[in-house]
């Protein structure tokens, strides 16, 4: 998605600079959600104010809305048929392999200190032994990472 | 995010797990982030085309609100450090989030539908084993792993190969 929405504004249309469109990108994958979904409302925000990113993230969600709409219609037909169960299967086989592949990389580019492992533990056994609810896991990161900065600054200030 | 929708909507009594792992799988192979497929998915299972525009809404919202009002609102103050110390914090918990999502959709693929935990611990010999679980599920997980940690194959391939092996072990008899 991210290189065809780089090649329709930055080289056809010259709407952004690659400059500002590598900053967004920087933004967009920093910040929770979808990729393209954060760096859709950052551009159009950028062109044409907020009706701007109101009517980007509309644009670039109304294409999968729309298939999954008509999908998930004719899935209702077809997902009692054994064939359709076996592929559905299959499929979910590989996703589990997919979820593996993902795992692997965010460990090996985001874990690299010794607190960082011990988190993961921790709220793996909070997320498969325990029925707290997955916010709240969330949170605890959220306010590991606030810990992290709130030291950080303090050692770069006794500097 | 799969295991935080799975919570919401599986112990509500939504859907059944079954039918949320289908619904992952769909949302997988149509274009578009997975999150916001997924919900699209599940907002028109369980209210139609009302429900489908609403769930689609619900999951946007919170990148819309976050981005313009928290990016916009620390930008000016030049405090960006702050958010990538938090996300570099959120990190070990969403790997923890993706081994859960792995332990849930691995669970719901492998053992024959009906199974629990309780069967896998009245288990007493390899053959009864073999008969709840599903091998075949199984191969093809690690045939998609290797192909997808040795090669530079399109995840979207591996998906619809997957998706055509499973018929075809089917026509088979083994899954």
């Amino acid at each position: 998605m991210i290189p065809l929405i780089e090649r329709e504004l930055v080289d056809k249309k010259k709407w952004i600079s690659q400059d500002e469109m590598v900053d967004i990108l920087s933004i967009s994958q920093a910040f929770p959600g979808a990729v393209a979904v954060n760096s859709a409302i950052l551009i159009g925000r950028k062109l044409g104010g907020y009706t701007g990113a109101l009517f980007a993230l509309i644009g670039v969600i109304l294409p999968s809305f729309l298939i999954i709409l008509i999908v998930a219609r004719l899935f209702i037909y077809i997902s009692n048929i054994s064939i359709i169960k076996a592929a559905l299967k299959g499929i979910s086989s590989a996703i589990v392999a997919l979820l593996v592949v993902a795992a692997v990389r965010i460990a090996k580019t985001g874990i690299k200190d010794k607190i960082s492992p011990i988190i993961t533990i921790v709220a793996l056994f909070l997320l498969l032994g325990t029925r707290i609810h997955p916010i709240y896991v969330v949170i605890m990161g959220i306010l590991f990472g606030l810990i992290y900065h709130g030291l950080r600054i303090i050692t770069i200030r006794k500097k | 995010m799969i295991p935080i929708i799975e919570r919401e909507i599986v112990a509500r009594g939504w859907l059944t797990s079954q039918e949320f792992v289908n619904i992952i799988s769909i949302s997988e192979m149509t274009p578009g982030p997975i999150a916001i497929n997924t919900s699209t998915f599940i907002g028109y299972r369980i209210g139609g085309i009302p429900g489908a525009i609403l769930a689609t809404i619900g999951v946007v919202l919170p990148s819309l609100i976050l981005i313009l009002g928290i990016y916009f609102f620390l930008s000016k103050y030049k405090n960006q450090q702050i958010i990538k110390d938090t996300i570099y914090g959120i990190r070990p918990v969403v790997l923890a989030l993706i081994i859960q999502a792995v332990v849930f959709v691995a669970g719901n693929t492998y053992f024959k539908e009906g199974t629990n935990i309780i069967d896998l611990l009245n288990v007493s010999s390899g053959i009864q084993f073999l008969e709840i679980i599903s091998p075949a599920a199984i191969a093809i997980t690690v045939v998609s792993l290797l192909v997808l940690l040795l090669s530079k194959i399109h995840p979207i391939l591996v998906i619809l190969t997957a998706g055509a092996a499973g018929i075809v072990l089917h026509l088979a008899g083994v899954l």
